[in-house]
C-alpha cells in the first residue's frame, strides 16, 4: 500500500480509454480523495499531487473479472483471497468476483463477510463475494440470498456444478429478482459429459479420453434461457464455449431474455489441440473446443451476444496437474495472464480495438453484476478504480513469476504484448510494474 | 537406451512412421523360431531388468511380454496394482521415481487412463513400452495382428481391413487404424453407432453400422473386437443377445461374401457375444496364430529399444547356437 493515496495523484499524458463515455484520446487524469476529479487535456494539479508521465502508455478503467477461484477458506496453499487479490492486481484488476466453491461452501452471511473481511485485509484489489445458490452446493435448497447480499455477495452461483434441478434454477432466478442479482450458471448436462474430460470431437477420438459433447453445455444454456424468461430473473451464463449456446444465447437477447455471459481468455484463443500430449494444463470444464467454436466466441464477443471477459481463474497445486489425463483437475489460473492473452491474440491479432476489449473486460463486467462501488468507468465523480497498460510491452509467460500461489497454465513461454503496469484500487497504488 | 530407429519408448502407432512399423516387422520374423526350439532362449537381452506395471488386470498380454523378455534373456519383475503401493494410493509419478531409483533398463505398463505411457515415458529415461493404456493405444496388439495379417495374405497394401464392435471403448481399434492406414491397407470400422466415436470418419476409414455392409464392401479381414460386459450396463446396447443378433460375426453373415475372410479376434472372446464359435473355431480364423505372433512381436520391440539393430536380429538370435 503507498502513502500516494493520501495525495492526489495526476495520470499525465496518457492515452485515455473510456468505453463507459466512448472516450479514447490522449489527455490526464487527475485523482483526488480515491475518487477521479478530472479527466481532460493539461489538467493542472493541486499542491502537493504526485504526477506521474504515463506518455505511451493507456489509461482505462480498472480491469474487471467475474469469475474466479479462489481457494480459502480450505485450500490456501492454492490460494488465498490476498494471494487471489495480488494475481489480480498484477493483472490489472481492480475487482473480482469470488466463486463460493470453497470447503466449507460459501453459503451463508457469516462466510460471505469472511471473504469481504479477508479483501479488506489485503487491501488490494476489490475481493466480491458470490453466494451460493444452494445449501453446500448440492443443489437441493436454497441459500439465503437476502442474507448473503446484506453481507456483501453480489450474486449467487454453485458455479463448478451446474443446477441440475430445473426447479431449483426457477426459484433461484424468482427469489434473487428481489435482491436484483444475477444467478450464475455452470451449464453442463450432467449425464452427458459424465465422466467426460476434453471435448468430444475427433481428438478425443485420437487420444482415447471420454469426451464432453458440445450439447452438454447447450442444452442448459438452452434451459437457462427458458428459465429467464419464464420468471424474468437475470441469468448469466459462465465461461461459454460452444458455438451452439453462442446462437441460442442470440436469439434470447433478440428476444429481449435478461440473459449475460462471460468467455474466458482461453476459450477464445485456445482448441482441443491444445490437449494433444496429454498436457493436463489444457484441462478445464467447460472444455476447450475447435477453431469454428473459438471463431463464434469471438463474433459474440464482438457484438455484444457474449458481454465480457472472465477469466475463470482457476488455482491448482502443481503436483494436482502432474497426473494422468483423466485424473487431473480441471482448470487454469488466468488473473496475470488474461489481458496479455486476450490483448496479444484479439488486438494485436487485428480481431478488436483496444477501447473494444477494455470495455469487455472492465464496463461490461462491471454493468453485469452491478457492482457496488461502480468500476468500468473513469466519469468525474466515480471511484479511482483505474488501469495503466502499456500496450507494446513485450513479456514471455514465466509461472515462477506469479503472485498467485498456484502455476497451472497453459501459457507457459508464450510471448504475449500487452501488460497492467499500474493498478490503482480507490486511488490507492496496489501494483506497480 | 535409446533406440537410434524407434526412440526411447513405444507408447503408440499414430506418430510411427510406415518404415518404423515394418521395421519391427521384419525384425519380428527371425524371432519367431526361437519359440519353436525345445531351449526358447537367446541372450540378447542379458543383464536388462525390465519391470512389468500392471495397473489393470491382464492375462495374455502380460504373459506374452514375459516370455517374450525371457526368451530374450532378460531379468523381469511383475507388479500389479493390487498388493503393491500403487493400491495404497502412491501416485503414478512417485511409482515411476522409485521405479528410476532401482536403475531398471525397461517398462512394460498397462493403465486405465489414456496417456498414461506417454507420462511415464516423459518423467524417466528408462524405456517405456505401452501394454495398453486407457482407451488410447496398444500398439503391440497392433503389431502383431499387422504380422499375422502379413503372414496370411503376404501383404498389408490394398487390403481391406474392417474392425468390428466397440470401436469407440478400444485401444486395440485405435492402434490397428493407425497401423494398417500407414502400411496401405483400407480400413473400415463397423458397429452399433453407440460404439463408434466422433470424428472416426475424419481418421481415413471407412463407417459402416452394419457388419453385412462390411462384407459387402469387400473385407478381406474382419478384426472382431472384445465387446466389454459393461457395455450394456452403461446403456450403450441394450443386451448381449441383441448384440449377437444385430452385430455378431456368424457364418451366415460371412456367407454372403464371395471370398472368405479372414477373422481375428485381440482376445479374450465371448463367444456367442461379438463372434460365433464356429467362425472363432472356423478354417480361416487366424486368432491362435496373433497369440503365437505376439511372442515374437513383442521380442522385436523389446530387441530394438534397447538398442538391438535389425539387421543383427539374427545373429542375435544364433548367438545361442
Amino acid at each position: 500500500m503507498s502513502d500516494s493515496s493520501l495525495r492526489p495523484l495526476l495520470l499525465q499524458g496518457g492515452r485515455v480509454i473510456d468505453p463507459s463515455r466512448a472516450i479514447d484520446a490522449m489527455g490526464d487524469v487527475l485523482i483526488q480523495d480515491g475518487k477521479i476529479a478530472a479527466v481532460g487535456r493539461g489538467l493542472s494539479a493541486p499542491d502537493g499531487t504526485t504526477v506521474r508521465n504515463v506518455s505511451g502508455k493507456v489509461v482505462a478503467p480498472g480491469l474487471v473479472d467475474l469469475h474466479v477461484h479462489l481457494r480459502e477458506p480450505g485450500n490456501e496453499d492454492e490460494e488465498t483471497v490476498a494471494s487471489g487479490a495480488r494475481a489480480a492486481a498484477a493483472g490489472g484488476f481492480t475487482a473480482i468476483c469470488a466463486m463460493p466453491n470453497t470447503d466449507p461452501v460459501t453459503d451463508n452471511q457469516a462466510a460471505v463477510g469472511f471473504v469481504v473481511r479477508q479483501s479488506g485485509r489485503a487491501g488490494l484489489t476489490r475481493v466480491h463475494p458470490i453466494g451460493a445458490i444452494s445449501i453446500g452446493q448440492k443443489g437441493e435448497r436454497l441459500a439465503e440470498f437476502g442474507e448473503m447480499v446484506s453481507a456483501g455477495a453480489v450474486a449467487v452461483s454453485d458455479d463448478g456444478k451446474p443446477v441440475v434441478s430445473s426447479h431449483l434454477m426457477r426459484t433461484a432466478l424468482e427469489y434473487a429478482r428481489t435482491f436484483g442479482i444475477p444467478v450464475a450458471d455452470h451449464c453442463e448436462e450432467p449425464t452427458l459429459a459424465a465422466g467426460g474430460v476434453m471435448h468430444e470431437g475427433l481428438v478425443s477420438t485420437r487420444l482415447g479420453l471420454k469426451g464432453i459433447p458440445s450439447a452438454a453445455e447447450e442444452i442448459m444454456v438452452a434451459r437457462d434461457v427458458l428459465l429467464a424468461e419464464l420468471t424474468g430473473g437475470h441469468v448469466h451464463l459462465c465461461h461459454m464455449s460452444a458455438r451452439g449456446s453462442v446462437a441460442i444465447i442470440r436469439e434470447a437477447k433478440e428476444r429481449g431474455i435478461q440473459v449475460t455471459a462471460e468467455v474466458t481468455p482461453h476459450h477464445l484463443t485456445l482448441t482441443d489441440h491444445a490437449c494433444e500430449e496429454y498436457d493436463t494444463h489444457a484441462k478445464m470444464n467447460p472444455p476447450l473446443r475447435e477453431s469454428a467454436d473459438v471463431a463464434a466466441l469471438r463474433g459474440a464477443l464482438k457484438d455484444g451476444v457474449i458481454d465480457c471477459i472472465a477469466s475463470d481463474h482457476a488455482p491448482h497445486a502443481y503436483d494436482e496437474k502432474e497426473a494422468a489425463f483423466d485424473d487431473a483437475p480441471f482448470g487454469i489460473v488466468g488473473l496475470e495472464t488474461a489481458f496479455a492473452v486476450a490483448h496479444t491474440e484479439l488486438v494485436c491479432g487485428g480481431v478488436f480495438t483496444l477501447p473494444e476489449l477494455i470495455r469487455r473486460m472492465s464496463t461490461e463486467p462491471a454493468r453485469v453484476f452491478h457492482l457496488p462501488g461502480g468500476g468500468g468507468t473513469l466519469a468525474p465523480g466515480a471511484v479511482a478504480d483505474i488501469v495503466v497498460l502499456d500496450p507494446t510491452a513485450k513479456w514471455t509467460v514465466d509461472p515462477g513469476g506469479f503472485h498467485s500461489k498456484s502455476h497451472n497454465t497453459p501459457f507457459t513461454g508464450r510471448p504475449l504484448t500487452g501488460r497492467a503496469i499500474l493498478t490503482i484500487v480507490a486511488g490507492t497504488i496496489v501494483h506497480e510494474l | 537406451m535409446n533406440s537410434p530407429i524407434l526412440g526411447k519408448d513405444l507408447t503408440g502407432l499414430e506418430h510411427m512412421t510406415p518404415e518404423q512399423i515394418r521395421l519391427i516387422l521384419d525384425t519380428a520374423e527371425p524371432f519367431k523360431e526361437v519359440s519353436e526350439r525345445p531351449i526358447k532362449k537367446v541372450p540378447a537381452l542379458r543383464g536388462k531388468t525390465i519391470v512389468n506395471l500392471f495397473f489393470e488386470a491382464s492375462t495374455r498380454t502380460r504373459i506374452s511380454f514375459e516370455f517374450a523378455e525371457k526368451r530374450l534373456s532378460a531379468d523381469t519383475v511383475n507388479v500389479a496394482a493390487t498388493g503393491s503401493s500403487v493400491s495404497k494410493g502412491e501416485t503414478l509419478v512417485d511409482t515411476a521415481k522409485n521405479l528410476e531409483a532401482m536403475r531398471i533398463d525397461m517398462v512394460v505398463i498397462r493403465h486405465g487412463s489414456s496417456g498414461a505411457a506417454e507420462f511415464l515415458g516423459n518423467r524417466i529415461a528408462s524405456n517405456v513400452i505401452n501394454a495398453g493404456d486407457g482407451k488410447h493405444e496398444h500398439p503391440t496388439q497392433a503389431l502383431l495382428d499387422l504380422l499375422t495379417i502379413r503372414d496370411k495374405h503376404g501383404k498389408i497394401e490394398g487390403l481391406k481391413v474392417c474392425l468390428v464392435g466397440d470401436v469407440l471403448h478400444s485401444r486395440v481399434a485405435r492402434s490397428n487404424l493407425w497401423g494398417l492406414t500407414k502400411l496401405g491397407a483400407e480400413v473400415a470400422v463397423c458397429g452399433p453407432w453407440t460404439l463408434l466415436p466422433r470424428g472416426i470418419d475424419e481418421l481415413g476409414v471407412t463407417v459402416f453400422g452394419r457388419v453385412e455392409e462390411a462384407i459387402e464392401w469387400g473385407a478381406d479381414v474382419l478384426n472382431v473386437l472384445r465387446l466389454q460386459l459393461e457395455r450394456m450396463e452403461k446403456g450403450y446396447i441394450p443386451s448381449l443377445r441383441e448384440y449377437y443378433r444385430v452385430f455378431g460375426v456368424t457364418p451366415e453373415r460371412l456367407e454372403r461374401s464371395p471370398k472368405p475372410i479372414t477373422i481375428m479376434h485381440p482376445g479374450p472372446m465371448n463367444r456367442g457375444v461379438e463372434i460365433d464359435s464356429r467362425v472363432a473355431d472356423g478354417p480361416h480364423s487366424i486368432i491362435l496364430e496373433q497369440v503365437t505372433n505376439g511372442v515374437a512381436v513383442r521380442m522385436a520391440v523389446l530387441y530394438l529399444l534397447a538398442g538391438g539393430r535389425a539387421e543383427l536380429a539374427d545373429a542375435a538370435k544364433r548367438g545361442s547356437e
